[in-house]
């Protein structure tokens, strides 16, 4: 489903993924773990074309994402053909980012109206679906502004259900959200991964779920895949030491 | 009696002229120019920021240019030699335009600000969401942006509203122009002067006190 070949991504000087392959299988869940700043948050960047190689290709499904064949080469793939290619992606992010300007329902379906085509009555009715889903049908008409974080995390993840994507990116989804609401959306998401074939790929500090949902967990270290496991070998038997003091340090912390 | 300082028979007499000949036409000139620089400088604001290199060059040195230069060359400029290219209007209108395309420059800039005020993450969501970009602009962007700048764009009508006398070097007679028509007819200045002070005060202070609400409603106080 993804398949990173060769990834190299800098900032000026500053290589933050360093020749990165890697492929994800359609329906798994794969989380990311690993120290800030060692590039998880970039990969699931670059797969919502927020950032562009510097050099490689990125896949998703069959297409190129990242460039298009033009005669015998590969060139970088202009705005409209990664449009094409990432409405199959979505994203939650870990501050929300909901639109503040719109009610929830209009969250939910300014996308699939704009961008997918649906009539609104289609999408009002995906739109309810998912809030029911989420738990927050009550909230339709409410504005994000008046929802608690973790409500709100809830929306977002509802809004980006709604386009259908069958590739779900969650950047640290829970790191913002209050202690007590972080149970809440973690058994949400789980509950969406068991129920749906969508990929995810899945940046996190909660270990707990990482192990629960994962298929497998990728350790990142400057740049590189340290460890590519099932989640079972990696937080129980990791390979590699460096694996091991990094878990052990953000287990302490938690 | 002609020696007083002050008439206030005079300054009766000579009000309603004032205020019948000025008032309308000082209004007219800030109300259309206001709109014609909110509407011109949202457009020099988007056109600052497109991604084709020669659009957002050529629009900042337009609007450095119209920045600094004085509105009364302007004014001028647009008055005397427009016609010599076959475009040709009444003084008023000339006027307008010269208000609303010189304000229009200090909008963009406030608009600018407004635009960058929206946290990155809107835009970010709006990618991730495929928004075509020009709706990401119409129902994202912009509804959170101008709310915050009505306020400064207020305070920009205010002073275009004090500069509406400079529109007299073109023959339009706004509330200051009207006080000096009196007062070169009668030979008196003192009352019509002071009955132009009054109205720009009553009229810039409600305008002000409009700006301080809607500071209040928008959230934000600069």
């Amino acid at each position: 489903m993804i398949r990173f070949e060769d990834v190299v991504k800098r900032f000026g000087d500053h290589v933050v993924l360093d020749g990165l392959n890697f492929t994800v299988a359609p329906g798994e869940f794969v989380t990311l773990i690993g120290p800030s700043g060692s590039g998880k948050t970039t990969i699931l960047r670059l797969l919502m074309t927020l950032e562009q190689v510097s050099s490689g290709t990125i896949h998703v499904g069959d297409e190129c994402l990242s460039h298009v064949r033009r005669g015998e080469k590969l060139v970088p793939a202009d705005e409209k053909h990664q449009r094409q290619v990432r409405k199959r992606i979505g994203m939650v992010f870990q501050q929300f980012n909901l639109f503040p300007n719109m009610k929830v329902l209009q969250n939910l379906t300014e996308a699939p109206i704009r961008a997918l085509g649906l009539s609104r009555a289609e999408a009002e009715e995906r739109a309810h679906e998912l809030l029911e889903l989420v738990g927050l049908s009550d909230k339709v008409n409410a504005h994000p502004t008046q929802l608690s974080g973790g409500q709100q995390q809830r929306v977002a993840i509802a809004r980006a259900l709604a386009m259908r994507p069958d590739v779900l990116l969650l950047d640290e989804v829970t790191s913002a959200l209050d202690p007590e609401l972080v149970a809440g959306v973690l058994a949400l998401l789980k509950d969406i991964a068991n129920t749906t074939d969508i990929t995810f790929l899945c940046v996190t500090h909660e270990m707990g779920f990482a192990r629960d949902v994962s298929d497998r967990v990728m350790m990142f270290d400057n740049g590189h895949v340290l460890e590519d496991a099932p989640p079972d070998k990696l937080f129980s038997e990791p390979d590699h030491q460096r694996t091991r003091d990094f878990l052990s340090a953000v287990l302490e912390r938690g | 009696m002609n020696d007083e300082f002050w008439q206030w028979d005079y300054f009766w007499e000579v009000f309603p002229t004032v205020v019948g000949d000025g008032l309308l036409i000082t209004l007219q000139a800030t109300v259309y120019g206001s709109i014609i620089a909110y509407v011109l400088g949202l457009v020099f604001a988007l056109l600052r920021r497109s991604p084709i290199r020669v659009v957002s060059t050529v629009t900042w040195a337009i609007i450095e240019f119209i920045r600094s230069t004085p509105l009364l060359v302007q004014i001028f400029f647009l008055f005397f030699v427009f016609p010599d290219f076959g475009i040709r209007f009444d003084a008023l209108t000339t006027g307008v335009i010269a208000l609303g395309l010189h304000y229009a420059t200090y909008a963009a800039e406030v608009y600018r600000a407004g635009i960058e005020a929206v946290p990155v993450g809107q835009w970010e969501a709006a990618t991730a969401l495929s928004l075509p970009r020009a709706r990401t602009w119409r129902a994202v962007i912009l509804p959170q942006a101008i709310p915050r700048v009505l306020p400064a764009l207020g305070n920009y009508t205010i002073s275009m509203l004090k500069e509406t006398p400079l529109l007299l070097v073109i023959g339009v007679t706004d509330i200051a122009g009207a006080a000096f028509q009196q007062g070169s007819a009668a030979f008196r200045y003192v009352e019509p002067i002071t009955i132009a002070g009054i109205l720009f005060l009553v009229l810039s202070y409600s305008a002000s006190l409009l700006v301080r609400w809607l500071e209040r409603r928008v959230g934000t106080v600069h």
